[in-house]
């Protein structure tokens, strides 16, 4: 074998392994590791892989439920949606390489996400993307967002799976590092789940799709490293996608699963042929032993270390029961797939690595996997801001605010995005991006999935641990909108750099967050992802667990949107309004503040909220739903407004502008043709509810007379984006 | 109605438009692999939307050369009506069944998003479900549907009667901020000379369900079903 005499702790650093962690690779193999050894332990043990500063606090959110099929751990989760059927889900950032090459990077993001959820058995059925982007006035952010925006589409339309929702918003703390994370949501048979642990000795390990080449070489490290100002040299660890080859791997895949070839499986996403291999047989107890010659490659000369590092997309490991391969060749020769038998399952415990006849690699699986390291790292939290008194804002013309707020580049209208994704494609859509959740339809059997993906970032810095409260409050109110039972979520985990004592606060505060609201609401984590060391020279972006929600809806011809529908309806609000600025977009937009302390979350109102919201719209009380949140009641009823084309006329106690933009949680906007029935059923549930408005006319009309057409709050809504990225 | 729908690899409208045909004839459409050389009997040939060989060389061309082309042109030249839509349009032009060519969007990006046409002729197969001039409300999803040919075929496809529809405004009226993708004339979908081929970008198979925000692709697929019974 190769030994390890040019390997030293120097090049371990290069690699990402701090000198107590190149000591213990050491202690465990028994000698110095080669170079390609090095090259598995510090893929393996980077943060992206072993989740090793995360791992501690990811440990204590509820996971499981009576609808859980599968929690965290898989490539995907799994719930059971009744009728034997489940829906399989996971969320996945791709932040560093999209910062590097847009187009790419946001492509194979998706790309990775897709295989996440067909490896598990499942039939991807649709797409979100939670995006953050920094200043639109850094010079960087325009081309970003064209390139990141025209990558997700390159790759979801060419797939044919429909991305129907997200988010996209903008920050100056994104300016060097931005967020793409993508979501895809399947469905499979609850009985006909495939997993990755390998099972037994001798079976043939298979890989198919893509051939191996040079690209993302070690793009698992690079992800879990800060950038500095040569970030563009990193451009050759950005992988390249080719959405053809994944649509026909799913395609193979899919059909090969209708049979019992397959034993185990597991895509090659980050660090590539090495994690895959490493999981596939730590989970089974297993070893395996491949032989590299035999991996179609893209060139010659490819060294081991190449092959087992390299991340080309759109490339399966699966484990075949005993002569089932001639069936696996069948389909994958149909699709026009590269198919190859590498090595096979051992009882040794070991990952062997042969080539060109020469032992490459030999180590023990299970202390590479068992004896990652685990941090504990030191924390330091912020000082708590303190509450803002509306008392002491200017007075301002809340139609004029209104009218700013609504064309910020947070909420301004995110059309000029979702217009260039199919969001159609497969059939099924029946809510269309903009909305609270993107309703999909399940084929033929009446049902549908709820859909969204949320965080507020500027919560989260303020007060990690109510920010990440009310990450999970809010999108389990925006399933709840829509008519949905919230069934589970998927978390994506973005923050700064770990090993500094404030960010790591963020991160276990976010947690501690995020814990209590899930078993408050009985929302479980079944599938995330960490994204750590968002920083570039130094500066961490605004911690942003951005929560991938899933609900159900029995029928999905009951789901109800946003817009205005009928002039005489009256506009009801649940939920009390206190008038919180602190940490508000009113603050930071029309004040120019990010200060103050945020909304306080009061999680048993918001789940008697939502559950009286749901019963209302169950029984066909509810003409229109809208959850409260970035901008607070004004900003809401423009929405439902502009969403309907139609006007409102305000009534009530107007609470000053903290009363009209305050982030109060906990609240629903309703329209409704029985406002009586709908008051005195809040009145019984002992939940506080009023009647704010009337529908009807062409404005927006505060009582008093001030006023603002629908016309024109439209303009200023849709006018912001496309006028952006064409340079204006 | 049996309908035979030819699936390329990369085809991803498949279900959508299957969906749509069952839902006006009560029959489950053939499906027919690319490299087939067979077609079963069929009433009428569809060719999805998608992106047929990723679309990687020029939209259509490769699939255009698939074995189970051959076979469609010589069911074509017997009458069997063959409907294209979006990339099986880009896909007909490429194969030479239908006039003209289709163009990257003026806007150079991908476009998803109802649009209005102008029904142009009622007096075919297709469009026998509407009314000429009348006005329906259809989704597109393209990236590459921008209508080209030159003017000798664009007069002779007006004169001829094959214009099927042109983007128009909400009142039937054709105006270039209409044009969603800027083509010619704004045609969105054109007939072959006997008026037994169809190519359209716009997806009538995706507003064939009330629950999915319109019906008003019902036409096609119903007048065909009266049509071919």
């Amino acid at each position: 074998m190769n030994t390890g005499s040019n390997v030293t702790p120097d090049l371990a650093a290069e690699m990402g392994l701090s000198a107590d962690e190149f000591a213990r690779v050491e202690s465990i193999l028994g000698r110095t590791p080669n170079l390609t050894e090095l090259g598995v332990f510090s893929a393996m043990w980077s943060e992206h892989c072993s989740y090793k500063s995360s791992k501690i606090w990811l440990k204590t959110l509820p996971t499981t439920g009576p609808r859980v099929i599968c929690g965290p751990g898989e490539n995907a989760g799994v719930v059971d949606i009744g009728d034997g059927d489940a829906v399989v889900f996971k969320i996945e950032s791709h932040n560093h390489p999209s910062f590097i090459e847009p187009y790419q990077g946001a492509a194979t993001g998706v790309g990775g996400i897709l295989r996440d959820v067909f490896t598990m058995g499942a039939r991807p059925i649709a797409l979100l993307n939670s995006l953050r982007f920094g200043s639109p006035n850094h010079p960087k952010t325009r081309h970003l967002v064209g390139g990141v925006v025209a990558g997700i589409g390159g790759y979801g339309n060419c797939v044919g799976v429909p991305t129907v929702g997200g988010e996209c918003q903008f920050h100056p703390s994104y300016n060097g590092n931005i967020l793409v994370n993508a979501m895809c949501v399947g469905i499979a048979r609850a009985d006909r789940i495939f997993y990755s642990a390998a099972s037994g000795a001798g079976n043939s390990v298979i890989c198919v799709g893509a051939k191996t080449g040079r690209d993302g070489i070690h793009g698992a490290t690079m992800a879990s490293a800060e950038f500095d100002d040569s970030a563009a040299e990193k451009r050759p660890t950005v992988q390249v996608g080719d959405p053809f080859t994944e649509k026909l791997l799913i395609e193979a895949c899919l059909e090969l699963m209708e049979g019992d070839a397959i034993v185990a499986i597991q895509d090659m996403g980050a660090a590539g042929l090495t994690s895959s291999a490493v999981e596939m047989a730590g989970k089974g107890g297993l070893g395996i032993e491949l032989d590299l010659d035999r991996v179609p490659v893209r060139e010659p000369g490819m060294s081991p270390y190449e092959i087992m590092l390299s991340e080309s997309q759109e490339r399966m490991l699966m484990v075949l029961r005993p002569g089932s391969e001639a069936e696996a060749r069948r389909v994958f020769e149909k699709w026009e797939l590269d198919f190859a038998v590498i090595g096979h399952v051992t009882e040794t415990g070991r990952l062997i690595l042969k080539m060109h006849g020469e032992l490459a690699a030999d180590i023990p699986i299970g202390p590479l996997v068992g004896e990652a390291p685990l941090y504990e790292r030191p924390r330091q939290p912020r000082p708590v801001p303190v509450e803002i008194d509306p008392a002491s804002l200017p007075d301002r013309d809340p139609i004029e605010c209104l009218k700013k707020l609504i064309a910020c580049p947070d909420l301004a209208s995110k059309r000029w995005v979702w217009e260039q994704y199919d969001h159609l494609v497969m059939g099924n859509t029946v809510k269309r991006p903009g909305g609270d959740a993107a309703v999909v339809r399940i084929n033929d059997s009446g049902k549908a999935l709820a859909l969204c993906t949320d965080s507020t970032p500027r919560y989260c810095r303020a007060d990690p641990e109510l920010g990440g409260m009310q990450a999970v409050a809010e999108s389990w109110r925006n399933l709840t909108a829509v008519s949905a039972t919230p069934l589970a979520l998927t978390d994506n985990m973005n923050f700064g750099n770990p090993e500094k004592p404030e960010i790591m606060a963020e991160f276990a505060g976010a947690i501690t967050g995020m814990r209590a609201a899930c078993l408050a609401l009985d929302y479980p984590v079944v599938s995330g992802n960490v994204s750590l060391y968002n920083e570039t020279s130094g500066s961490a972006i605004l911690p942003t667990p951005v929560i991938g929600g899933v609900g159900l809806i029995a029928d999905a011809a009951k789901a109800v949107d946003l817009a205005l529908k009928q002039d005489g309806n009256a506009l009801i609000l649940v939920g009390e309004t206190k008038g919180h600025l602190g940490a508000s977009l009113y603050l930071r937009e029309i004040e120019g503040r990010e200060d103050g302390a945020p909304p306080p979350v009061d999680l048993a109102a918001e789940f008697a909220h939502g559950d009286f919201v749901r019963s209302q719209i169950d029984a066909g009380h509810v003409a229109a739903c809208h959850d409260v949140s970035d901008g607070g009641l004004l900003v809401a009823i423009a929405e439902m407004a502009m969403a309907g084309g139609n006007g409102v006329s305000l009534s009530g106690r107007p609470g000053g502008n903290a009363g009209l933009f305050g982030e109060d949680q906990a609240r629903y906007l309703i329209e409704t043709a029985v406002p009586d029935r709908v008051l005195a059923a809040a009145k019984d549930r002992g939940i506080y509810a009023q009647r704010i408005g009337t529908v009807g006319g062409t404005a927006l009309t505060l009582p008093g007379g001030n006023a603002i057409s629908v016309h024109e709050l439209t303009a200023a809504n849709e006018a912001w984006l496309p006028a952006y990225m064409a340079g204006a | 109605m049996k309908a035979a729908v030819i699936i390329f690899p990369g085809s991803n409208r498949e279900r959508d438009v299957c969906a749509a045909l069952k839902r006006a004839s009560g029959r489950e459409p053939a499906i027919v692999w690319h490299r087939e050389s067979e077609l079963p009997a069929a009433d009428l040939i569809v060719l999805p939307g998608g992106f047929a060989y990723g679309d990687y060389l020029r939209c259509g061309a490769m699939a255009a050369h698939s074995p189970i082309m051959r076979e469609v042109k010589a069911r074509a030249a017997k009458g069997v009506p063959v409907l294209g839509i979006c990339n099986g349009f880009q896909v007909l032009t490429e194969a030479g069944m239908l006039p003209g060519a289709l163009l990257r969007n003026r806007t150079m990006s991908f476009i998803c998003h109802d649009v209005h046409l102008r029904v142009e002729n009622s007096q075919t197969m297709f469009t026998c479900g509407y009314e000429t001039g009348q006005t329906i409300r259809v989704p597109v999803a393209h990236g590459e549907g921008n209508y080209t040919a030159d003017d000798a075929t664009l007069d002779r496809l007006d004169g001829e009667g094959r214009v099927a529809f042109r983007y128009c405004s909400a009142a039937g009226e054709l105006t270039d901020d209409d044009n969603v993708n800027g083509s010619a004339r704004c045609i969105a979908g054109v007939f072959n000379k006997t008026r037994t081929v169809l190519g359209l970008m716009p997806h009538p198979e995706n507003v064939t369900d009330p629950l999915l925000g319109g019906t008003d692709g019902q036409g096609l697929f119903n007048g065909l079903v009266s049509a071919l019974q």
